[in-house]
């Protein structure tokens, strides 16, 4: 085989491509992987990672607040340095991106470092940025192919997605922040906007406000975290303001008046009255779209809608020996939904057998927003809606010797059945670790367990899991602590 | 999907009480809130009401019985248009027909003190581990063993897309949707070793054990227990003697010409590149082939008794009995009537072989729609076989031997074979078994009909 000729190259390489290119490895295929900016992509760069590492510090702050309540004394005051919490944080997605690297290198993948774009069937050209990366930028790992052509029998896109921008509302990187300036701020604000009340959104709502900033959450529907079971996000929505965060629902943004270190936000509320906020900077935290744009998708007639490529349940796209996965294929745009479409993608190009494609009900989400919020499966009212007769436990913090111990009784978990025949077909969960919890209820679903299987199961106490437990049974009526 | 309905627990701590009186009878329809039962315990007489509409199926615990344990079978209720065949799959599921304590009940409390909650129940009945014919687990999901349970069944008859081959939820959509893997009474009592529940032996038994055993000196004999095999043998067979009218139909039929067409066919089979020939047709291969050409010919014998109609098949499904170490296993050619010779051949070659190493999958040994059983490679000369339902029909054969006949007014001699012809009277009538044995014996005395 040719120097440059593969059988599989990935674009991209976010934690949806680097795994598809590890199990590509695996499975004997020879391997190359192109990225232009940040091996990890954005996940573990300016995503999913170095956000949990902000939250941490937001987390002892939040802690050390309440040092009192636990019978410690803190002397002097409690104050965040801006510059060190970003620094760790950096610090924190440098070493996984290292991390990465060192992976493609044990695994004998190709790093190629630039920008691809498909030219032909079966080829693509690498060449320079279409666009300056993000710094700080981590140096490219050592060893990597660069511009020109290589030629593969299966191509793999998986370029992710980039924040969302609303018309007259674009962020300049200055006073409208995404997530890339919200997440290394030169000084901590004294007060924010943050419109949309996705994870994102919240996450960052929830990290100022822990560090003493006015923060107000603008979302347009009727709930905070949209998407979440509307007994949760209501419950959720409490928790945050009680933590005095401003929260409004059904209201928007119509327009961003920008003054030399402040914005002021046009907030119009669902009877059409508009407020104005002042505030330091506002975040634009209104999703993400896909990255499809200078790949060379429309010279291949690569079918895209609403900003995604159009894949099938194994990753294929129209065109044959095209595939795309991860956010560039649709949501959730989220990176364990990346990697299990890379897995199944590549799977079912090798040919293992027993390959199902993806089941998009049990993917579960984690929000780090506190209160946590983690779910999976169906929402109550979705469950309703698509005509099941249920049966709902749910089960509180407040009862719960190990929560309270830990001094964090808020919070909630709920669950959902199908009452005839028992099928788990939903988990929602509000409070303190929620988003370590949930797998417990993944694993069930992925399994098919019932009810039954569940009320046998043993919960080791004193744990948070034991809500889980009792949650079940209270969807019986049969719960034992409450 | 018929209902059980079970003893509720009318106060939390209530193990057992008695059945004071039934307020319906079999055959009854109720809707929900009928009060059908009065339940005493030793501190009150409550009413039972029903949850679910339906026909009262089956009282299985009689009025005045006492000491009956919560969440045992008392009655079981059939949905609209269910027949009373349809109790056979509940009945044996797990929680155990009439007072017997059921072993495995799990101590339900419902809330309300008068009302079964029969979709609680269902909810909390231990749902056992189903098992193949050989006594293997069925690997399964919960959910797809509560599924198959609710939806009637057979887990065995399935096979599974979940890893290491798992029966998921996926798959019992997929088999409800092309309506396979149903548990009814027809399809369960397949095959000989086909898996079933046993259900609470009602039909007259044999002698003891310890009857038995007394007949003989203590040592002169060693004890073997039942392997599931050998269990579902006796008790299939004995349902078969004892609820199949049989009757039998003897002809003899003359071998030669099939015998010389066999060695034609043979010699003219192609070889692979290691001499290995393309098929080797038998004997039965052939016989295989003339049973459902007359199945064929004669479409009123290619059928299944039920209660309420006449099962009328549209292929010929031939089962054909293989010896295995402690039993035997009828693996079914099917539509034999379309197959070619050769393709019977190596189908045959195929199953006999895993059947002898235990490697038959469920569909390939349950239904069908007749049955051959061959002992002519032992020298039987002749010997008549028990029907094994779902067939109506079973074809015994004898050896192939030489015989004197006489031909053309003239003593002659002739490779002959008998054949025995059982069959079910409550659906194949002896002219008609006797057209189907004709047919038969043309085939097999005109072997190149079968080629055309």
């Amino acid at each position: 085989m040719a120097d440059n000729a593969y059988d599989v190259i990935i674009i991209g390489s976010g934690p949806g491509g680097y795994v598809t290119a590890i199990r590509a490895a695996q499975l004997g295929l020879k391997t190359a992987i192109v990225e232009r900016e940040h091996l990890g992509g954005i996940c573990l760069n300016w995503g999913c990672i170095p956000t949990k590492a902000l939250l941490r510090s937001a987390e002892i702050m939040d802690h050390a607040n309440h040092a009192k309540s636990f019978g410690l004394t803190l002397d002097g005051t409690m104050k965040a340095d801006v510059k060190d919490v970003v620094a760790r944080s950096r610090g924190v997605s440098a070493r996984l991106n290292g991390g990465v690297g060192f992976l493609m290198k044990k695994n004998k993948i190709d790093v190629i470092w630039g920008e691809a774009k498909l030219t032909k069937p079966g080829e693509i050209v690498v060449g320079k940025p279409s666009k300056p990366a993000v710094e700080p930028q981590h140096p490219a790992p050592k060893g990597t192919k660069g511009e020109g052509i290589y030629t593969a029998k299966h191509i793999i896109v998986a370029t992710g997605a980039r924040p969302r921008a609303l018309p007259g509302i674009e962020p300049d990187g200055k006073l409208i922040w995404t997530y890339f300036e919200a997440m290394k701020p030169e000084k901590m604000p004294k007060s924010l906007v943050v419109m949309g009340s996705g994870a994102i959104g919240i996450e960052f709502a929830s990290f100022y406000r822990s560090m003493g900033v006015d923060v107000t959450v603008v979302e347009l529907m009727k709930n905070v975290m949209p998407v979440e079971d509307e007994e949760i996000s209501k419950f959720a929505r409490k928790a945050l303001e009680k933590r005095g965060l401003n929260i409004l629902t059904e209201a928007k943004v119509t327009k961003v008046d920008k003054a030399a270190n402040a914005i002021t936000a046009h907030i119009e509320d669902k009877s059409g009255k508009v407020t104005q906020i002042t505030a330091d900077h506002l975040i634009s935290a209104v999703g993400v779209q896909g990255n499809i744009e200078n790949l060379g998708l429309e010279t291949l007639g690569v079918k895209t809608d609403r900003g995604c490529i159009v894949i099938d349940g194994y990753g294929k796209t129209n065109v044959p020996g095209i595939y795309a996965i991860g956010d560039v294929a649709g949501p959730p745009m989220l990176a364990h939904k990346a990697e299990h479409e890379g897995v199944i993608c590549i799977e079912k190009i090798a040919g293992v057998p027993g390959v199902h494609p993806m089941d998009h009900r049990k993917i579960p989400g984690c929000t780090y927003c506190n209160p946590q919020v983690a779910s999976v499966g169906l929402t109550e009212a979705k469950a309703k809606e698509q005509g099941h007769d249920i049966r709902v436990g749910r089960y509180q913090f407040n009862a719960n010797g190990k929560a309270i111990a830990l001094g964090e009784d808020n919070g909630m978990i709920k669950v959902i059945f199908d009452k005839k025949t028992g099928e788990l077909l939903g988990a929602h969960m509000v409070g303190a670790e929620v988003t370590e919890l949930i797998q417990g209820f993944v694993v069930a679903m992925n399994l098919e367990t019932t009810e039954e299987d569940l009320m046998h199961t043993i919960f080791p106490h004193p744990t948070l899991s034991e809500m889980m437990k009792e949650s079940v049974l209270d969807a019986y009526g049969r719960v034992l602590n409450a | 999907m018929p209902i059980n309905i079970t003893m509720p627990a009318l106060s939390p701590t209530m193990e057992e009480g008695n059945l004071a009186k039934w307020m319906v009878k079999e055959g009854d329809t109720v809707s929900a809130g009928d009060v059908i039962a009065e339940i005493e315990t030793d501190k009150a007489t409550m009413e039972v009401e029903a949850v679910d509409e339906g026909t009262v199926g089956k009282i299985v615990v009689p009025e005045g019985t006492a000491n009956v344990k919560v969440n045992a079978l008392i009655a079981i209720l059939l949905e609209d248009g269910e027949d009373a065949g349809a109790m056979d799959s509940t009945a044996g599921s797990g929680t155990g027909a009439g007072p017997a304590p059921a072993a495995d009940a799990v101590p339900a409390a419902p809330a309300n003190n008068t009302v079964i909650e029969v979709g609680a129940k269902a909810a909390t009945d231990p749902m056992p581990a189903p098992k193949t014919a050989d006594g293997g687990r069925v690997f399964s999901s919960p959910l797809a063993r509560r599924l198959a349970k609710l939806n009637g069944l057979d887990l065995a008859q399935l096979s599974g897309s979940g890893p290491h081959g798992r029966i998921v939820k996926k798959d019992i959509e997929a088999a409800l949707e092309k309506g396979i893997g149903k548990a009814a009474p027809a399809a369960a009592a397949a095959a000989p070793a086909a898996a079933a529940p046993a259900p609470a032996a009602a039909a007259p038994a044999g002698p003891s054990k310890d009857q038995v055993l007394k007949l003989f000196e203590e040592g002169s004999y060693e004890l073997e227990p039942h392997d599931g095999m050998r269990k579902t043998i006796a008790k299939r067979l004995t349902e078969s003697k004892q609820t199949i009218p049989h009757f039998y139909v003897t002809v003899d039929c003359e071998l030669d010409a099939l015998m010389a067409l066999r060695a034609q066919l043979n010699g003219s089979a192609s070889k692979d590149k290691d001499g290995k020939p393309a098929f080797k047709l038998s004997v039965n291969d052939m016989i295989i082939k003339a049973v459902a050409l007359a199945l064929r010919d004669v479409p009123d014998a290619n059928v299944s008794w039920t209660d309420e109609a006449m099962v009328k098949h549209k292929h010929a499904d031939v089962g054909v009995a293989v010896s295995i170490p402690g039993g035997l296993i009828t693996p079914i050619i099917r539509q034999a009537e379309m197959k070619p010779l050769s393709v019977i051949s190596n189908e045959m070659k195929d199953m006999g072989a895993r059947a002898k190493s235990k490697k038959l999958l469920p569909h390939e040994y349950q239904g069908g729609t007749t049955a051959v059983s061959n002992m002519g490679m032992m020298g039987v000369k002749n010997f008549s076989a028990v029907v094994n339902p779902p067939h109506a029909t079973i074809l015994a054969i004898g050896a192939g031997e030489k015989r004197p006949i006489v031909k053309d007014d003239a003593l002659a001699i002739a490779t002959m074979m008998s054949v025995t012809l059982s069959t079910d009277h409550r659906c194949v009538d002896g002219a008609l078994g006797a057209e189907l044995l004709a047919a038969f014996k043309g085939y097999i005395e005109n072997p190149m009909s079968m080629l055309v």
